[in-house]
Formats: C-alpha cells, structure tokens, sequence
C-alpha cells in the first residue's frame, strides 16, 4: 500500500499548483518542503504579470489553477500594460505584498482535502529495479511512497550564492540549498545544465528621498488576474521610478575586479533578458543611465526591492551604487543583492507532458526545467499535477498546442529545443498571439480545464454565461444594420468617422479604427448593458477581424505537420537519408508530431522530408525487404 | 513495394541530340536487371558487372533474347552514387529510337518509369544535395542560354539566398524593435519610431520588388525571349519567319491571310534563344477562321516581349499599316521594311512618327538582304530585354516568384498598416507572414507543400 499518490518536492509556485492540481482531481497528495516560509515565495521581484507572464496567469486560472486569484487578493499595485499597443499585447502586472500573497496560499493548501504539507528536506530518489520513481527519502531517513514524483525544487538544487569574493552553498533567501539531489539526478542519468540568475539589493523604505523620485501609481480597471475578479482595489500603494547616474557607472567600472560575473567565479549561464547592473553598464556603454524602480515588498513592512539593480558586486560597491541613485543617497541596504548559481535538468529529457522521459512517473515543473519567472514556474506545476493524475489513472497526457496556449508554447520550446539562458516567457515566443490573449484565455481554456475537474460547477456555469454574452453580442452587431437616418449621420461625424452606405453593420463600423463599442452607444438602440470584460472581447474580435483571419489561415497552415503524429515505436537509426545530427537529435527529443520534430534545432527541411516519406510509405517494414536484391 | 522503394529508370540524356544517350537504373534491382540484360558483345553469355568498371557488351531482350543495341555498362554500388542506391548506367547509341527500346527493355525486366525529377528527389531525400541545390539542378538542366546556367549556378552558390537574406535580416531587425517594445514595455530601450519602422518596411518592399522584377528577366534568361512578327497581310512575314528560323515552317503562297493561326517556333538568333511567332496578318475579316487567327495575332503582339512590324517597302503605306504600327508603338523592336529587292514606295520619313523608338531596317526576306541586321538588331535588344535594368539578376523559379510576390505582398500590408497608425504588433502578423514566405525561398521551414511543389518541378532523367 503506497502513501500517497503524487508527492511534490518543493513548494514554490511550481509545487503550489501541481499540489493542488493533482489535490483538486482527486488525488491524494504530499507536498514537501524546506520551511512553511518558503510557500509560493517571491525571492526575486515581488510582481507578477507583465507581457506574455500575464497571459500565462489567465490561462492558468481558466484551467482552475491558483495564482490568479491569490494575486488578485494580494497586490498592492496593478497596472494594465502596452495599452497603446495592440490588444493582444496588453497585459496585467501587479505589484506583490508577498507576505500576503505567502500567507493566502498556505491557507489554501491548508484548506485543501486530499492534500497534506510536511516540512522535509528530500534527500533520495527511490526507483524501482525497472526504472520506475516509486517515492522519495528525505535525509532524516523517511520514506514516503508514491507512484509519482513532482520535483519541483526552484533554484535549490546544488544552488550556490555569490556576493563579491564571497560565495557560499545556498537556496534563495538564506534557505539551505539541496545538494543530494544534484547527484541523484546524475545517477539517473539526466543530462544537466547550470544557470544563474540574479536578484538585487532590498533597502528600508525610511531611508528613501522620494522627493527625488518619480511616482508610479496603479491603475483603475474593470478587471483582476482572475476571470473571477471584475475590478481593482481602492487602496492600491505608489511605486518609484528613479535612475542610475554617470557616478553609478563609474562605481561599476572601477569595481568590475570584484564582480564574480566577470572574474570567471560565476560559470553558470545567465538570463540576457535579466541581466545584472554590471552587464548593463559594460555592454551598453553609451546609455547614460539605467532605470531603478522602487517596489515596496509588503503593504505595512520596511522593504523595498530596488528593480533593475541586480548586482553580485561585493557589500561595499553595491552600498556605494545605491548611495549614486537619486532618491537612494541614504537608502539602508538590509540585504543586499546576490548571483545564485543552481543546477537544473536539460528539458530535452523531458516529455511534452512534463514527465522525465527515462524514469517513468517523475515529473518535473518550474526552474529544475530550465526556465525563469514564478508564472512560467506555476504554469508548469499546474500541467505536471495534471499529467501526474492522469497517467495514474491510465489516460492520455494533457498537451496544450502552440495555437492554443502561451503555456502550450512554452513547455513545446523546452521539450524540443531546449534552453541554453533560463527561459523566460515572452509574447515574442508566440506565433499566434493574437489569438491567444489575456482577455480570451477563459475561452480557449475553460471547456479543458472543467472537462479536468478543475474547474468547479459554479465557476464554469459563469464561464458559460460570458461566453454566452460575447457570442450573442457578437451576432447582434454582426446583424445589426445601421440606420441611414440624420441624426445617425450627425452623430458618426461626431465621433470622427464617414457616414455610412447602404448595409453597413454596427461589426462593420466597429472595424473602422477611430470607432470605439463606447461611442456607437448613441445609435445602438437595442444595446443592453453588458459587463465590461465581454464588451471588450466583443470589441477585439470585430476591430482585429482582419488580422484574425490572417492569424488563423497561418495556424490552419501549420497544421497539417502538427497533426501527423509520429509513431512511439519509431526507429530513427533505420529511417534512409536522415543526417546523423537529425537522427540524433530526433531520438533525444522523441517529437510526438512532424511539427515538432521541424521546431528542432538542427532538423532541416530534407530530414523533414525523409521523415515523412518513411511514415508516408509504411516503410517502417522496408527493413525486411531490403537486401534481397543486392547482389551483383 | 512502396513506391520509393521500386527501382526506377529513365533516359537520363536530351532527346535527340549527342551520339551517345544514357540510359539509367537506380534502385535495389539495379544491378539484378543488369544482369539480365546485358550480355558480352555476342549476345551469348552473361556479362559480369565490376562496381565502377566500365564494360563493354550487348543489350538483349531479356524475353525474346533479341538484341537491342551495343553499350557501355557503369555500375555504381550504394551509397557512392547520385542517388545513393545502387545504379547502372548503360551508354548506348543516341537515337530516340534505340533509347527507348532499351528503356523498354529493362522496364520489362522489373524497373518503372521514373517520374519526372525522381532521381533528383532520390538524391534529395537521401541527403546526397540538399533542397536549394536540388532546385539548382532543375534550373540547370532547364537552362536555354550560357547566361541562364551561370545564373542557376549561382543559385547553387546560394546568390538568391544571399540576397533574400539580407532583406529577411532587414524584417528581422523590424520585428526585434517591435519585439522588444511590447515585452519590455517600461524599459527606455530606444526603440524605433512608428515613422523610421514605416520606412524600414517600405525599404524592404522595393528590395523585394526589385527582387521580383530581376527574378522575373531571369525567367527570360531561362526561358528565352519571344518575338512576334506583326504586319497586315501579305508584307512577307512568314518569308521572314522562314528566314529567322531557317526552314520552311510556315505556308508561304502569294494570297493574303494564307497563315490562319498562330505559328511559332525556337531559334538561336546570335546565341540568344528566342521564341519566333509568326501570326495570321492584321486587318479587317469577315472570314471567320481568319478572324480567330487575327485576333490571336493581337494577343501575340500583346504578351510577346520584342516586336518586328513588318511593312510592305514596295507599296505605300495604309492605313492597316499606321493601325498595326499604333497597336505597338510602346512595344520595344524593330519596323522591317521588307521587299526591299523591289522598287522601294516607302520613305523613311514617313515611317519616323509611326515607329516608336523602333530601328527602321530595310531588308529582303527573299534575297536575304538586310537579314543579317536584322538579327544583330533583334539579338541587342533580347540581351537587353535580358538584362533590363537589372545589375544583379538573379535566377528565380516560378515557386521562388511566388514566394517573394507574397513575402513583398505582406510587407506592403505591414507597411500600409504602419503608415495608418495601426498598433506595430499588429504590423507584425504581416512581417511574420512575410518571414515565412522568405523561409520559404531559403529552404529554412518545412512545409509538406513546399516539398511537393519542388519535387513536381523536377524534369525527368536527372
């Protein structure tokens, strides 16, 4: 009799979701981890959201993950940004009270039925004789049984802290890092790779001159992170915007002896998206200043995080680098800013739906993966508590394609490409992202994650309701003819555009870029009040109708390769006129579709080729019939 | 057996020309066939075949035991040969003929016909050459002219890659300002403004466009250039066609509208291959066949890239002439006042305001007289025809034109949409498409329509 069903080790924002995922199925599950304290911690900038990390946020609320709706209930600040960009670019960002944002989560894990949290530091991987994870031993000795294992481990695993000329064996945050499993996953013979990632120094709020400052107040919308929230708080706090000066630049220079990045201490590779001051100072050195935004960690606490000055430069310099900041001349550092090297697997080892392709029943989500960010980090726990369910119960994994989802697109970039920098999430990464919006993330997503069990009656029946009403106001304006008459035409040329012609539908001068759904409300008799999150998916759909359908016609394009399926038993060593590169990448990665077995780096259009006409002609049994008529 | 599976022949050399034709088997049964067919020079005993010896024999049929023809037999064992699999080569004499009867012969003993481009698409899928030296291939064997082979040797040099790259790093520039203004929004990172992104996506479409335009002469380059002879009836046009192509083709009587359609055919004028057609004369019918012809004529004069309006020199000129004359006045080539051996009733001057910038030539399609001229004449303008303003052509299949009309297409939109103050992310979709239609070009994305678009172009025995 085995202990629980799914165990996850760590309990990060990765651990969190796949935890109650797998919880919320139905599952019985044991989440381990190092300290209470370090429960959906933020041990980097206290924020969430932001381009391509928001939209990941709102698909995992529709498929009844957690993280939007704790932000919802823990930010101090939301802003709604690339407003004056397209639609599919705007994106919600939030500033954290991240002891809040901890606190509302243990409550929720607390609350949760089949789910039960033990503090433990996992030393072991147990596997069984054939291969498959059978559960873990945590280094007091303890055995816990599972039939699946979620590692979830963050930047734990062989984590190492640089400050200066100072470096030490460390998690994040001063926890203590995990060494063992570093080993165990060698010994399974997973391939590693070692990242860094950096944080900046925290300073204490009274030690700020913020007269020197620029105010960066929140924003009032009719939305949150969640499909469930419909509108921001009142009591939103102000950020600060300041900058670096010339006198900054020439600290770093003058100190560049001592940074760890560049004495060669640090070997691990860093996020280019990311980088610390030094970088930016050495390989810009025509910009004259560098933005440092001041984010308050907590609604009552002394901290502030100081974005935008990530540093492993010693104590001293970092004391010296703030001091040249405006508003920071007698700014307090109370921790300062550190590198931490850490390993994490290869994610080619991985499988589409998270699972260790060589060890049978060990998933892995979050930065052990490869990747950066705590939304991309829950994304992944929430997809690996899924497919940990479902192969217990002996059914299909859950993949979501690249046309569906921003999380789609980023377990595929890692499991068939790989990562060489801790991969980040960004709409660039995304072919079809007019399509996949934060506004319609429910209705891409919703129908999957209630056919889950993840999302509850109530919460789908209010789903159906919105869908409802875009789809019927959508029709109505469609249908709607607007009327030739005076006072219509008086009022188009008050809004700034023509008048219309015979037949014209309400959708179609929606189209027109100067008309909003806001200012036709004049000559929409019919109009019904309607909630402002419909209205405006109403409104994209008829404004971007154009590009829509260019956006769709390129994924109809794509899918002929991204459906034909690539046979498990396939041999790649047998199959004529592949490159050995493409033969040998292939085999690692094992794609699932011709389209993925394309995005592999080092797979051309001629392996393609080969490829499909091996499946096309069936000659998986050409091996039998060759030879026969070789003799001369 | 599937299909690529089955061992395939084909003539592998022009029909028609050479003394010699070759006549090739690829496949697993390649040799297993040989050894069917080929036999010592007596026709009596087997004939041994030594991978990469050449072997001098007899080609019998395999059932009635006749004999076919004497060759020369190369057997290339796989993977050392263009297709990677085993191949024969039988050089046998070259008449259409005794080529085919050998074909014949060794389809009868198990191989099929190669489809056209299969040997190529073998050497492709078995990563002999890859995908932009495979459509290199095509270009080559297609090529008419000295000229078009230097150009798809170029290709197979990667000049049009070359080039389709730089405007595709062009886009890429673009896309990474765009890129990098929505996912770091708050961060001063300089990015371009909305009016330079417009510009930069205009800079792209000419360069495209000019792509486009030097990609379609090289289509002259490949394909060679037409030449329509244009006159009213009875002025000697066929007379001249005859003369051009050097043999009698079209029905020469003296009664007017005796050429009732469209006659064309290929020559060599000066080393440049062009297309002669010689139409049913201009002028006014109630005769209905004629009638179809004369109309077919203007269509001809219309769609043809050089003209020859030819006048009538021992007559006055009329006005089905000045009509004619009008009809191509834009078009570039030459007034060939023909029957100049008779007592000229045409004065130069008279002609000048009718002619366009075309040369005046006075010429004798019967004697000969003047023709010489007039090809000299004809062959400068088809090389400038060629060349046109293009300083750097480029060769360009149709797939590849397509490719970049929709590429240049696309980056129109983007810059359109630009320019109208629509948000640059959505600009982006267009650049995107544009991306891949250059991917396209470069073989850079797979596309299962790529592959068989590619593979349809292949010409049969390479």
């Amino acid at each position: 009799m085995l202990d629980y069903d799914i165990i996850v080790v760590g309990g990060g924002h990765a651990g969190c979701e796949a935890a109650l995922a797998a919880a919320r199925m139905g599952a019985t599950v044991l989440l381990l981890t190092l300290g209470w304290e370090s429960i959906a911690d933020m041990p980097c900038n206290p924020s969430l959201g932001g381009p391509g990390k928001a939209q990941i946020i709102r698909e995992i609320d529709a498929l009844g993950g957690e993280m939007a709706r704790n932000i919802d209930d823990a930010y101090l600040q939301i802003r709604l940004l690339n407003t004056g960009k397209g639609p599919a670019v705007h994106s919600l960002r939030a500033q954290a009270d991240k002891d809040a944002y901890q606190a509302r989560m243990r409550e929720i894990l607390d609350a949760e039925e089949n789910l039960a949290v033990e503090v433990s530091h996992v030393e072991e991987i147990l596997v069984s004789r054939e291969g498959q994870v059978r559960g873990v031993e945590t280094r007091e000795g303890k055995v816990y049984l599972a039939p699946t294992v979620i590692l979830a481990t963050g930047t734990y695993l062989g984590g190492r802290v640089f400050i200066g000329d100072v470096s030490y064996s460390s998690g994040p945050h001063g926890q203590p890092a995990s060494t063992g499993l570093t080993k165990i996953l060698r010994n399974l013979r997973l391939e590693l790779a070692r990242f860094k990632t950096g944080t900046s120094p925290r300073i204490a709020r009274a030690s700020i001159n913020f007269r020197n400052t620029k105010q960066q107040p929140g924003h009032i919308l009719p939305f949150g992170f969640s499909f469930e929230t419909h509108g921001t708080r009142g009591d939103q706090v102000l950020c600060y915007l300041t900058y670096t000066t010339r006198k900054t630049h020439d600290i770093i220079k003058a100190n560049l002896s001592k940074a760890p990045l560049y004495t060669g201490a640090i070997t691990g590779r860093g996020p280019r998206y990311c980088p610390s001051i030094e970088t930016k100072v050495m390989e810009f050195p025509d910009r004259e200043r560098h933005q440092v935004f001041l984010e308050p960690e907590t609604r009552a606490g002394e901290i502030v995080y100081l974005g935008g000055l990530s540093t492993s430069l010693p104590l001293d310099t970092q004391r010296e680098i703030v001091h040249s900041v405006p508003g920071l001349e007698d700014a307090e550092i109370v921790r300062p800013g550190y590198a931490i090297e850490y390993d994490c697997l290869v994610p080619t080892e991985i499988s589409p739906w998270l699972e260790v392709k060589k060890v049978p029943g060990l998933f892995t989500a979050g930065q052990i993966n490869g990747t950066s960010g705590y939304e991309e980090a829950a994304s992944q726990g929430l997809m690996a508590g899924i497919n940990a369910v479902l192969k217990l119960r002996g059914r299909e994994p859950f993949v979501l394609g690249r046309s569906e989802a921003y999380i789609g697109v980023l377990i595929d970039d890692l499991v068939t490409k790989g990562t060489k920098e801790p991969y980040r999430m960004m709409t660039s990464r995304v072919e079809y992202r007019l399509t996949l919006r934060q506004d319609n993330a429910d209705l891409r997503l919703t129908d999957k994650g209630f056919a889950l069990g993840l999302v509850p009656e109530e919460r789908y029946e209010m789903f159906s309701k919105r869908r409802r009403q875009i789809q019927d106001e959508l029709a109505r304006l469609k249908t709607t003819i607007v009327p030739g008459d005076a006072a219509t035409t008086r009022h188009l040329e008050e809004i700034g555009t023509m008048p219309v012609q015979s037949q014209t539908s309400l959708g179609d001068l929606l189209s027109r870029p100067e008309v909003s759904y806001q200012s036709l409300a004049a000559i929409d008799k019919d109009r019904v009040k309607l909630p402002e999150d419909v209205t405006l998916v109403v409104e994209i759909e008829l404004k971007y109708a154009g590009y829509i359908r260019k956006q769709m016609s390129q994924i109809e394009r794509t899918q002929r390769l991204e459906t034909r399926r690539i046979p498990r038993s396939i041999e790649y060593s047998l199959i004529h006129g592949l490159s050995r590169e493409a033969r040998e990448k292939l085999t690692a990665v094992d794609p699932r579709s011709l389209g993925q077995a394309a995005r592999i780096s080092g797979v051309t259009p001629a392996d393609i080729v080969a490829l499909v006409a091996y499946l096309e002609t069936g000659s998986h049994r050409r091996k039998q019939d060759s030879g026969d008529a070789d003799g001369i | 057996m599937s299909k690529d599976r089955e061992t395939i022949a084909a003539i592998s050399t022009p029909l028609g020309e050479g003394a010699i034709g070759i006549v090739r088997v690829s496949g697993s049964l390649a040799f297993a066939i040989a050894n069917k067919v080929f036999r010592d020079p007596s026709g009596q005993r087997q004939r041994e075949l030594k991978p990469w010896g050449v072997r001098y024999g007899s080609i019998v049929d395999c059932e009635t035991g006749e004999h076919v023809d004497e060759a020369l037999a190369v057997a290339m064992p796989a993977p050392h040969s263009f297709t990677r699999e085993d191949v024969v080569e039988f050089s046998c004499h070259g008449g259409v003929a005794v080529l085919t009867r050998v074909l014949e012969t060794v389809i009868k003993c198990g191989a099929r016909l190669a489809e056209p481009g299969e040997f190529t698409k073998r050497a492709f899928l078995a990563g002999r050459i890859d995908l932009s030296q495979a459509e290199a291939v095509i270009d080559v064997i297609r090529a008419k002219t000295d000229s078009a082979r230097r150009l798809a040797l170029a290709n197979l040099r990667g000049e049009l890659s070359t080039r389709v790259g730089r405007i595709r790093d062009n886009v890429l520039v673009l896309l990474a300002h765009i890129e990098a203004s929505i996912d770091f929004p708050d961060e001063d990172i300089g990015v371009l403004e909305v009016k330079d992104m417009t510009e930069r996506a205009q800079e792209s479409v000419s360069e495209l466009n000019e792509l486009v335009r030097t990609g379609m002469s090289s289509r002259v380059y490949r394909d060679g250039v037409s030449v329509v002879l244009a006159g009213r009836p009875n002025v000697g046009k066929s007379s001249l066609f005859n003369a051009l192509v050097g043999k009698m083709r079209a029905i020469v009587t003296d009664i007017p509208g005796t050429t009732r359609d469209v006659i064309d055919d290929w020559t060599t004028i000066k080393g440049v291959p062009i297309r002669l057609v010689d139409t049913a004369g201009m002028r006014k019918t109630r005769d209905l066949i004629e009638k179809l012809g004369v109309e077919a004529a203007n269509q001809q004069a219309e769609e043809a890239d050089l003209v020859v309006a030819v006048i009538d020199g021992s007559r006055p000129i009329c006005d089905e002439d000045r009509d004619m004359l009008l009809q191509v006045m834009d078009k570039s080539g030459v007034v060939a006042v023909n029957k100049c051996d008779l007592e000229s009733e045409v004065e130069e001057g008279s002609l000048i305001p009718h002619a366009g910038d075309k040369r005046i030539l006075r010429m004798s399609a019967k004697t000969g007289e003047g023709i010489n001229e007039l090809e000299q004449a004809l062959a400068d303008l088809a090389v400038a025809e060629i060349t046109g303003a293009c300083e750097n052509p480029v060769m360009a299949n149709l797939r590849q034109l397509e490719a970049l009309e929709n590429a240049m297409r696309s980056m129109e939109e983007s810059a359109h949409a630009l320019s109208n103050s629509v948000s640059p992310d959505l600009a982006a979709i267009d650049m995107y498409e544009a991306l891949f239609w250059l991917d396209q070009i470069t073989g850079r994305s797979a596309s299962e329509d790529l592959m068989e678009k590619i593979f349809s172009e292949f010409c049969i025995g390479k």
